[in-house]
């Protein structure tokens, strides 16, 4: 393995571990918020066990999150310090203004963990939104600072120099917007999911029955919601690539040759070698539709890309099939539940929609994975898009194949230890949380 | 502005070595607790430090944020050339901050704590261990732009005595902070003792590392002499510092005052960084040769500072207040 190729290896390894758990502990909070709100409200103790479950989990992915975080602040320089010496004091303002919502998380979720019995009732309540409050904003700038690498902004390139700084217009460029959107919202898809999964299994297995269906409608109705929204947000993210990286697109689609009414290509294996996709099924017009809202209009392809400049096709094209795929089979599974909802109330007691719930579990994560794919190997092979070459930034030391071998044994073994505990937790519901607070009442505290 | 970004630079050096400091040190004085007391010794630690846990951390992400927006050339020098301390340090941010996290949050008691703690506590040693190897490369003028070898360009800049001796004193200083802290979180007389003791000792071997600093320094030939004692506000540092410690040692042997020596002990630690930083101002990397990495000189363009500047004063307004009060709440008495 080259050095090049190790130091991307152990990047995206660590954004694609470090992005699950960051998206469990910024949505997670406000299923615990939710919970709690309805404790305070109507003084049923499973809410309050519901909530006392999910904040455990909360700490767990926060401190996961929170060091696999910091790994990555340092990673930025150890791996590409080449781009962080030019890119750093431009899309930087997002950075320091994460470190300050971070940090007010961390002592939001120390009151929120600690502070049962011991504030107001409603100002502990607060302090665990604003956990989840600040969380989100995290999530959201560390986007808008990826967005930058899309979409470079506030800065003048001059002889190979990067002067008149504008940090503000670097952190509101024209991607951050639609990039954040997309990411909030499908933090809350997966994470909704996998949630109301893990207690639709339960729910089952009849265990705990009145616990779990509680804390499975409350992370369902947030999943559903969200996974509804996404296509709308994704619809908006594509015509805004069409404008800003027609090569990623392309990729995304395959879309070899520039061409008008392009169809949009389903599945497929792409063979750059003959520029065609084969296998594939096309919907005529559809892509031309989707990126410019005109059936008709004309869509470049690859052919119009130099090939020095162009992302890998296949990886590229094989993620975004995936997260779109694993998208739509969520939006499937949020319909089947507003139907339930609305018109057909047995179904919710019935054991093939908790059983579809359980297949989702994964889903939402297999989608951000691939999504995160899509937006990093599409942006290939640019750093900087059109200014810096990712292999220009990589840095000079050698032997950076055992750093990504350690890292990926500690990133693995981590994995699993988490999955372990969650695993743990949960059969320990019956003990530990599921149980009657007849002598805790909100009105006492 | 760039004097603003700097004091912050600083605030949070020295934030993050006090608190976080006394954090690692919980860990390493795990180790040094006798099997019986071990367990009395963590939960009076843990309700002392647990709640402000997370926010410990934080001030070096503050730090890093600020070397890579407002000094990208510093940041990627250090990121370049002290690679594999960074890494390991990095390894053990991990493995501390996970085991800490399962070992409390765990739903199951059994062997598994065992493991936890063994990992907690070695993470405990490796880090600061590290951080402090880090530290002492950044002014050791081993750091060679211009290495051809391997060896001399990612192993020798930071695998010297020198730097070996700084991780030591780390390790001790943060064994200190933590003894000093969690005196004044216990009650029995008996649980006191035994910590004025720890405190006892990790001062001592303060002393005796800080002593091997030195001697480290003349043999690889750092004027490390001239930089702490050749000026006077590094002399009136060290002298107030020494002054502290025979007041807080004085009140600390009558058992006065046991929340207040804190203040002494944060004081010392304050002046020591005080004195090896001032000599250097602004340069806080030296590399081979005698040229140096000036906060002044590799300052991100003015635009940059500025506003990493207005980032830091407006998260102070929203970071500084909660997080008193943080301290605050959990410092009275518990409820019950």
């Amino acid at each position: 393995m080259d050095d090049f190729l190790a130091a991307r290896s152990q990047m995206a390894l660590s954004l694609g571990f470090h992005i699950i758990f960051s998206c469990i502990g910024m949505v997670m909070p406000f299923f615990m918020a939710v919970s709690h709100y309805y404790w305070l409200r109507t003084g049923k103790p499973v809410y309050r066990n519901v909530t006392r479950a999910w904040s455990r989990g909360v700490a767990i992915f926060f401190a996961t999150g929170a060091v696999s975080g910091t790994v990555l602040s340092f990673e930025l320089g150890l791996l590409w310090p080449e781009f962080m010496k030019h890119a750093g004091p431009i899309f930087g303002m997002p950075f320091s203004l994460e470190g300050t919502a971070f940090f007010i998380e961390a002592i939001a979720l120390g009151f929120y963990l600690y502070g049962w019995d011991r504030f107001n009732r409603w100002f502990h309540w607060f302090t665990g939104v604003v956990v989840g409050v600040s969380g989100l904003l995290s999530g959201i700038l560390v986007v808008a600072a990826n967005a930058w690498m899309n979409s470079p902004a506030g800065f003048d390139y001059v002889d190979g120099r990067y002067i008149n700084i504008d940090p503000i217009a670097a952190m509101f460029n024209k991607a951050w917007f639609t990039q954040a959107l997309h990411m909030c919202i499908a933090a809350f898809v997966a994470t909704g999911f996998a949630v109301a999964g893990v207690h639709a299994l339960m729910i089952i297995k009849k265990k705990n029955l009145l616990f779990h269906t509680t804390a499975f409608r409350i992370a369902a109705i947030f999943a559903t919601v969200a996974a509804l929204l996404q296509p709308l947000s994704g619809d908006r993210s594509a015509k805004d690539i069409a404008i800003r990286q027609p090569a990623k697109l392309a990729a995304m689609e395959a879309h070899f040759h520039t061409r008008k009414s392009a169809p949009l290509i389903l599945g497929g294996i792409p063979d750059v070698k003959n520029k065609r996709v084969d296998y594939a099924i096309e919907i005529p017009g559809m892509l031309s539709f989707l990126a410019n809202g005109d059936f008709h209009s004309e869509v470049p392809g690859l052919d119009r890309i130099p090939p020095e400049n162009q992302p890998p096709v296949a990886i590229t094209h094989y993620a975004f099939q995936i997260m779109v795929g694993m998208g739509m089979i969520l939006v499937l599974i949020s319909l089947l539940y507003f139907v339930a909802l609305w018109k057909r109330k047995h179904w919710l007691n019935s054991s093939w929609l908790l059983r579809l719930f359980v297949f989702a579990i994964p889903l939402g994560y297999i989608a951000i994975e691939a999504g995160w794919t899509v937006t990093e190997v599409g942006r290939q092979p640019w750093i900087i898009y059109g200014y810096m070459r990712t292999i220009d930034a990589v840095t000079p030391m050698p032997g950076i194949h055992y750093s990504f071998y350690l890292f990926t044994a500690v990133y693995l073994s981590l994995a699993l230890m988490v999955t372990w505990l969650l695993y743990r937790q949960i059969r320990m519901v019956s003990a530990l949380y599921d149980i009657p607070v007849s002598t805790q009442n909100p009105n006492t505290h | 502005m760039l004097y603003v970004v700097m004091g912050y630079l600083w605030a949070a050096i020295l934030l993050y070595l006090l608190l976080g400091g006394a954090d690692f040190g919980a860990g390493i004085l795990e180790l040094f607790t006798s099997r019986k007391n071990r367990s009395k010794t963590r939960s009076t630690m843990y309700q002392a430090i647990g709640p402000i846990w997370e926010a410990n951390h934080m001030w070096l992400i503050i730090v890093i944020v600020i070397l890579f927006v407002g000094f990208p050339v510093i940041y990627t020098t250090m990121s370049i050339h002290l690679h594999i301390p960074l890494a390991i340090m990095l390894l053990g941010i991990i493995a501390r901050g996970t085991a800490f996290a399962f070992r409390n949050y765990d739903a199951v008691i059994d062997d598994m704590q065992k493991w936890y703690t063994r990992i907690f506590v070695l993470s405990s040693f490796i880090t600061p261990l590290f951080l402090g190897i880090i530290a002492g490369s950044a002014v050791s003028g081993r750091i060679d732009t211009n290495a051809g070898t391997f060896m001399d360009a990612y192993i020798f800049s930071w695998l010297n005595m020198f730097s070996i001796s700084i991780g030591l004193f780390t390790i001790s200083i943060c064994g200190y902070l933590a003894a000093i802290f969690i005196i004044g979180e216990t009650s029995g007389k008996e649980d006191q003792a035994r910590f004025i003791r720890k405190a006892m000792h990790f001062n001592l071997a303060a002393a005796i590392s800080g002593f091997l600093v030195f001697v480290a320094a003349y043999f690889d030939q750092i004027p490390l002499f001239d930089w702490v004692f050749g000026n006077t506000p590094g002399l009136l540092a060290i002298f107030s510092a020494l002054v502290s410690l025979v007041v807080m040692w004085w009140l600390l042997l009558r058992r006065e005052k046991r929340r207040v020596i804190r203040i002494f002990a944060g004081f010392q630690v304050t002046m020591i960084l005080l004195t090896t930083t001032i000599r250097h101002y602004p340069n806080i990397v030296i590399l081979k040769g005698g040229s140096y990495l000036s906060l002044l000189e590799h300052a991100g363009e003015e635009q940059a500072i500025y506003y990493l500047a207005i980032a830091l004063l407006s998260g102070s307004v929203f970071i500084l207040p909660a997080l008193f009060y943080l301290l605050y709440s959990f410092h009275r008495q518990p409820v019950h």
